[in-house]
């Protein structure tokens, strides 16, 4: 250690005596509110941001849609336009990229994302021990949720924006951006697609958003992350598995995950909405349900890591 | 002189185990305080109740005046705090770490932002570290980071636990420096240790626990007055030393065959050394014993790896 870092400033060393209780101004202006708290939750986005392994995450979600499309392209001409999945609709329209990747991806990659995060949130921060310098510093423990909880909303938008846009660049690259023939035989100009598709994102947000809470509640029961990151994981694959078999289905409408695909509803004409209402009312139970949780858990938990 | 941190039957138990076992802590506003006991005392988890991290068992902490954790959110603010050891965010930089914390406190400017985090890492000797990764610290720069985070603000108090853990002496007495400065300046600081050596002198007053509970409390001088100085003689004559010793008025003589021990007292040394050599007997040495505040500590802690427990 070079010695201009060494020093302190020196300082007389003490006598015997004992300092006179000079009154030191508190500094107990609070900040205004909102400002404050965007600044806090700018600090957030911040930290979530500027860690390589949230980046590399990030770069594997946009990996997916690319990857689909090259795959298509290089594919067996005759396999080509066969079957009424969007993937099959992929050659005619390089829109249909975007799509075909969201709903590849909402069964494992963003959940897992979604895990990751909130693995971090509270228990990665208990874990190296900057929860308790948060608490001291000082927040208030409903508030450093509801920051937590805020930033992990706005990590799910930008994930599931990362893949849509990358499934538009590589689908347009490829394949071109067309007007898009509707599920209904209609076809809708290329804006109005876009903003359907500015629909799914953020159904698909929702659905994220429902699993960040469940997310938070897991990362206040555990000091480990990575424990955390793992039971998210299984959960949402566990629904996910519930949810495909057939025998379930008294189960299914309890389920986070049964009516995520729902989104294909948007390129009906006019939208479909009646399932995605039932997806969002769901989404909105388990958002209710287990940020209470994690309030209650975490409120007046012994923080001692 | 009135009290910035009290606690009273202070406990906490975790299952079966008492870590905290009714501790009355009472620390003077104005104070340095030095917070002494060995590793596992049960010193941390007081400090972890004391600014509402941990809930009490049972007992009442009162900070500046008011019952914690209730008026948390008003007390807080004006409390400064490095609890067990530093811990940041290894991928970030020293002073990105002091950001993420002045965001955080909504009772911080964001507009002095910048001017108070650096005057903060230059009052720990960190500027020119600022924009090092935290995971590239060393563990005295890591320990001084610690201490800066609790000075991003003015604060009325500081509680600095263990602040010299895994320093070598300079950066010790580099840390001893900044508390006896800061104490100086009038704020109130609780600094705990397991070596009474490395804050004994800079603390006006000190606490001293074992195994959970307080077993010493007081003025740092009137701590080292209570333990009495002692008188150790070495001699041939040692019946008419003792003989000697009680005309003196010494207590606690015990004899031995080449020498005596006694409590000195109030009685000055020079004036046994005269009467004994004025009585004809020969001294072969003679060594008084003056209160040692680590005798006191040894002995209100106890010696040895099972010191704790």
């Amino acid at each position: 250690m070079p010695a201009a870092e060494r020093g302190f400033p020196a300082t007389a060393v003490p006598d015997e005596a004992i300092a006179e209780a000079v009154v030191v101004p508190a500094p107990m202006t609070a900040q205004p509110a909102v400002g404050a708290w965007l600044r806090f939750l700018g600090s957030e986005m911040r930290l979530m941001l500027s860690r390589r392994r949230n980046q590399a995450g990030l770069g594997v979600l946009a990996a997916i849609p690319i990857v689909m499309a090259i795959a298509v392209k290089i594919a067996n001409p005759n396999d080509r336009g066969q079957g009424e999945t969007f993937l099959s609709k992929i050659v005619g329209n390089g829109f249909f990229v975007a799509l075909a990747a969201l709903i590849v991806e909402i069964g494992l990659f963003l959940p897992l994302a979604i895990a990751m995060l909130s693995g971090d949130a509270v228990a990665g921060e208990a874990q190296i021990g900057t929860l308790r310098n948060l608490l001291v510093a000082p927040v208030a423990r409903t508030r450093l949720l509801a920051t937590k909880y805020v930033s992990l909303v706005i990590g799910s938008f930008i994930g599931v924006v990362v893949v849509a846009v990358a499934g538009l660049v590589a689908g347009g690259a490829l394949f071109g951006l067309h007007p898009v023939a509707t599920l209904s035989g209609t076809t809708l100009p290329l804006p109005t697609a876009l903003l359907r598709l500015l629909v799914v994102v953020l159904y698909v947000t929702a659905f994220l958003a429902a699993l960040s809470a469940l997310g938070l509640f897991v990362s206040t029961l555990t000091e480990q992350p990575l424990g955390a990151t793992v039971a998210v994981a299984i959960i949402s694959t566990t629904m996910w598995i519930l949810d495909s078999i057939p025998q379930l289905g008294w189960l299914h409408p309890w389920l986070l995950v049964d009516k995520q695909v729902a989104l294909a509803d948007v390129l009906r004409d006019p939208i479909y909405w009646p399932t995605m209402r039932l997806g969002l009312l769901t989404d909105l139970a388990y958002i209710v349900v287990f940020l209470l949780a994690a309030w209650a858990r975490f409120s007046d938990k012994d923080v001692s890591g | 002189m009135t009290t910035a941190l009290a606690t009273a039957g202070l406990t906490k138990r975790f299952g079966a185990q008492t870590a905290v076992d009714g501790v009355d802590l009472d620390v003077p506003a104005g104070a340095v305080y030095g917070f002494l006991g060995p590793n596992g005392s049960g010193k941390t988890t007081t400090i972890r109740m004391a600014l509402g991290l941990v809930r009490p068992t049972a007992g009442t902490v009162t900070l500046l005046g008011r019952p914690m954790p209730g008026d948390l959110r008003e007390v807080l603010p004006r409390v400064g705090a490095l609890v067990e050891g530093p811990a940041f965010h290894p991928y970030l930089s020293g002073r990105a770490n002091l950001q993420r914390l002045d965001a955080a406190d909504r009772f911080a400017d964001e507009r002095t932002s910048k001017q108070r985090i650096d005057a903060a890492l230059d009052r720990v000797g960190l500027l020119h570290a600022g924009g090092k990764r935290y995971r590239a610290y060393s563990l005295g720069m890591r320990q001084r980071l610690g201490i800066a985070a609790a000075l991003l603000v003015p604060r009325e108090m500081l509680v600095l636990d263990e602040p010299t853990n895994g320093l070598d002496p300079q950066g010790t007495r580099e840390v001893r420096q900044l508390i006896a400065s800061l104490g100086h300046e009038g704020v109130t600081i609780l600094v705990s240790s397991h070596l009474l050596a490395e804050v004994e002198q800079i603390c006006t007053h000190l606490g001293v626990m074992r195994t959970g509970q307080l077993v010493a409390q007081g003025r740092a001088d009137e701590l080292r007055a209570s333990r009495r100085a002692s008188v150790r003689l070495s001699t041939p004559d040692v019946a008419a030393a003792a003989g000697v010793a009680q005309r003196l008025g010494l207590t606690d003589v015990t004899t031995s065959d080449d020498g005596l021990t006694a409590a000195l007292g109030d009685v000055a040394s020079e004036h046994v050394v005269a009467a004994l050599v004025g009585a004809g007997v020969a001294v072969r040495e003679l060594v008084v014993n003056r209160a040692r505040l680590e005798d006191l500590f040894i002995e209100l802690t106890g010696e040895g790896f099972d010191a704790g427990r």
